[in-house]
C-alpha cells in the first residue's frame, strides 16, 4: 500500500506541471509587493501558501488567477481554472442553481443537482444565495469551483472566519472533493492544521524591503 | 379615516371636489368646466376614433425615445461608471447637456434636422439621455469587483456578463432613471409635438389652445395621463417587482 502510494506521488512530480509563477516583481505604485517568486505545480498536487498578514499571498494569487496583469514575470496557466474567495461571492440575484449553470455553460442540469447534492445543498435549487445561511454559501462557492472540473483551484484563506464545526465539515468537504477530482492546487492559510491535512507542500512568504519572496527551502 | 390604503383616494376624490368647487365658482365652461362638462366631447372623441389616433402617435414618440434614451444613457453611464479616465473627459459635456433647456434642444433639432418624427425623437432622447447616464454612472461605479474577477477567473462572455452580473446590479439605478424618464419623456414629446408636429397629443392641445377650447385641452392631457399611469402600474412596477424578487426572498 506505502508503496503503491509513494508511487503515485512520483509520478504526480514527473507529470507535467499545470501552473507555472515566474514573477519578477509586483509594486502598487512605488511600494514593492513581490519580489522575485518561481514554482510550479504538478497535476494532483495540492500546495498550501502561508505567510504573515500583508506579505502579498492574496496579491499572488489574484496574479496567478489572471485578474492583475499589472506585473512584470511570466505565468503559465491551464485552460480550466477555479477561484473560491474569502468571501462567498454568488449572484445573489440568480438561483442556488442558475449560480452553477450560468457559470458553467457546458454543465447540464443533472450534473448541476448532482454537485449540489455533493455538497448537502439538495433540494436547495430554487433558492436565491441570501436564502441559505453563511456556511451553505460557502458550500455553494465550493460546488461553483468543482463544477467547471478545473486543472487549477485557488482558494484564498476558504474557512477563514467560520465557527469551528463549520469550518472542520468544509474542510473535510474540500478534502474529499479535491481527493474525488484531483486538480492543482493553491491554497492561502494561516492553520497549520490544514496545511497539514489538505497540502503536500507548503510555500512560505517571507516580507523583504524588496518585496516579498518565498523562502528557499520551499521554492 | 388615515389607513394607507385609503388616503391616495380622499386625497384624489378631494382634488376632483377643489376642481368642481372651482368649476361652479367660476361659472363659466369656457375657462374651467367642471369634469361632467367634459364626459360628453371625451366620448365625442372616443367615438370619432381620433383620440386614440393621437394617443397612440405620442405613446410611439414615447417609447421610441424611451428605448434610445434609456439605452444610450445606461451605456453611456456605465462605461463612466467604470472609468475614471472616460469620466473625467465626459462630465463637462454632461454638465452641458443637463443644464440646456429642453426647449433650446428641440427648436436646434428642428432647425438642423427639420420638422421630422427623427428630429422629434432625437430631440426629445438628448433630453433624457444626460439624466439617465448620471444615475446609471452611480450604478457603475458601485459594482462589486469580486464579481468581475469571478467573470474574469470563470472566462463569462460578455453577454453572460452583461445579462446575469453587470445588470442585475444595475437594476435599482435602470428603475430610478426609467421612473422618472418616464415621467419628463411624455412632457417633453407634448412640447416637441405642440411645435412641430401635426398627430399626437401636443398637437391636440396646441389646436384647441387656438381655438381657446380648454375642456378639449383638459380631455387630451387627462387622457394621456390615464395611459402613462397605466404604465407605470402594469408595466414599470411588475418589472420592478420581477427583478428585485431576490432582495425580497
Ligand atoms: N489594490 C491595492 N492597492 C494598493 N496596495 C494594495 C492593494 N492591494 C493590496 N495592497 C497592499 O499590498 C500588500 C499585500 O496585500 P495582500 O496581498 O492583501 O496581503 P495578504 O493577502 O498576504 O494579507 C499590503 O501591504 C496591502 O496594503
Ligand atoms: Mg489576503
Amino acid at each position: 500500500m506505502v508503496f503503491v502510494a509513494a508511487l503515485g506521488k512520483a509520478r504526480d512530480a514527473l507529470a507535467k506541471s499545470v501552473i507555472t509563477v515566474s514573477i519578477d516583481s509586483k509594486r502598487f505604485g512605488a511600494s514593492p509587493v513581490l519580489g522575485a517568486l518561481a514554482f510550479s505545480i504538478a497535476a494532483g498536487e495540492t500546495v498550501a501558501l502561508v505567510g504573515p498578514s500583508g506579505v502579498g499571498k492574496t496579491t499572488l494569487l489574484r496574479i496567478i488567477a489572471g485578474i492583475d496583469s499589472d506585473f512584470e514575470g511570466q505565468i503559465v496557466r491551464p485552460q480550466t481554472m477555479a477561484i473560491v474567495f474569502q468571501e462567498p461571492t454568488l449572484l445573489p440575484w440568480r438561483s442556488v442553481l442558475a449560480n452553477l449553470t450560468l457559470i458553467h455553460k457546458g454543465l447540464t442540469h443533472s450534473e448541476a443537482v448532482h454537485m449540489l447534492d455533493d455538497v448537502g445543498l439538495s433540494g436547495k435549487e430554487q433558492l436565491f444565495p441570501g436564502q441559505l445561511s453563511l456556511g451553505q454559501q460557502r458550500r455553494l462557492s465550493l460546488a461553483r469551483a468543482f463544477a467547471g472540473r478545473p486543472e487549477l483551484l485557488i482558494m484564498d484563506e476558504p474557512f477563514v472566519s467560520l465557527d469551528r464545526e463549520t469550518a472542520e465539515t468544509m474542510l473535510t468537504l474540500t478534502e474529499n472533493l479535491i481527493a474525488r477530482h484531483r486538480p492543482a492546487t493553491l491554497f492561502v492559510t494561516h492553520s497549520s492544521d490544514e496545511a497539514n491535512r489538505l497540502a503536500n507542500r507548503t510555500l512560505v512568504m517571507k516580507p523583504l524591503p524588496t518585496g516579498a519572496v518565498l523562502t528557499p527551502s520551499d521554492a | 379615516m388615515d389607513s394607507p390604503r385609503l388616503t391616495p383616494f380622499l386625497s384624489m376624490a378631494s382634488l376632483i371636489g377643489l376642481w368642481i368647487v372651482a368649476a361652479l365658482l367660476t361659472d363659466d365652461a369656457q375657462i374651467l368646466p367642471t369634469p361632467w362638462d367634459l364626459l360628453p366631447r371625451f366620448g365625442a372623441e372616443m367615438s370619432s376614433g381620433e383620440l386614440f389616433e393621437h394617443l397612440g402617435a405620442t405613446l410611439l414618440r414615447v417609447l421610441w425615445a424611451f428605448a434610445l434614451a434609456m439605452t444610450l444613457g445606461t451605456g453611456l453611464g456605465l462605461i463612466m461608471g467604470r472609468s475614471e479616465r472616460i469620466n473625467r473627459w465626459l462630465d463637462p459635456w454632461l454638465v452641458v447637456f443637463l443644464n440646456l433647456p429642453a426647449l433650446v434642444l428641440i427648436v436646434l433639432c428642428y432647425l438642423w434636422i427639420g420638422l421630422t418624427e427623427a428630429a422629434a425623437i432625437i430631440a426629445v432622447t438628448l433630453n433624457k439621455v444626460p439624466n439617465v447616464a448620471t444615475v446609471v454612472r452611480e450604478g457603475g461605479r458601485a459594482l462589486n469587483t469580486n464579481l468581475d474577477a469571478l467573470a474574469q477567473v470563470y472566462r463569462l462572455g460578455w453577454r453572460t456578463r452583461l445579462q446575469h452580473i453587470i445588470l442585475p446590479q444595475l437594476a435599482p439605478f435602470i428603475a430610478a432613471a426609467a421612473r422618472s424618464g418616464v415621467a419628463v419623456i411624455w412632457k417633453i414629446v407634448l412640447v416637441v409635438e405642440f411645435l412641430g408636429r401635426s398627430s399626437g397629443i401636443g398637437f391636440q392641445i396646441h389646436l384647441y389652445f387656438q381655438l381657446f377650447d380648454v375642456a378639449m385641452v383638459l380631455v387630451y392631457a387627462f387622457s394621456f395621463i390615464c395611459v402613462m399611469l397605466l404604465a407605470e402600474w402594469f408595466l414599470l412596477q411588475p418589472w420592478e417587482r420581477r427583478v428585485t424578487r431576490w432582495r425580497k426572498a
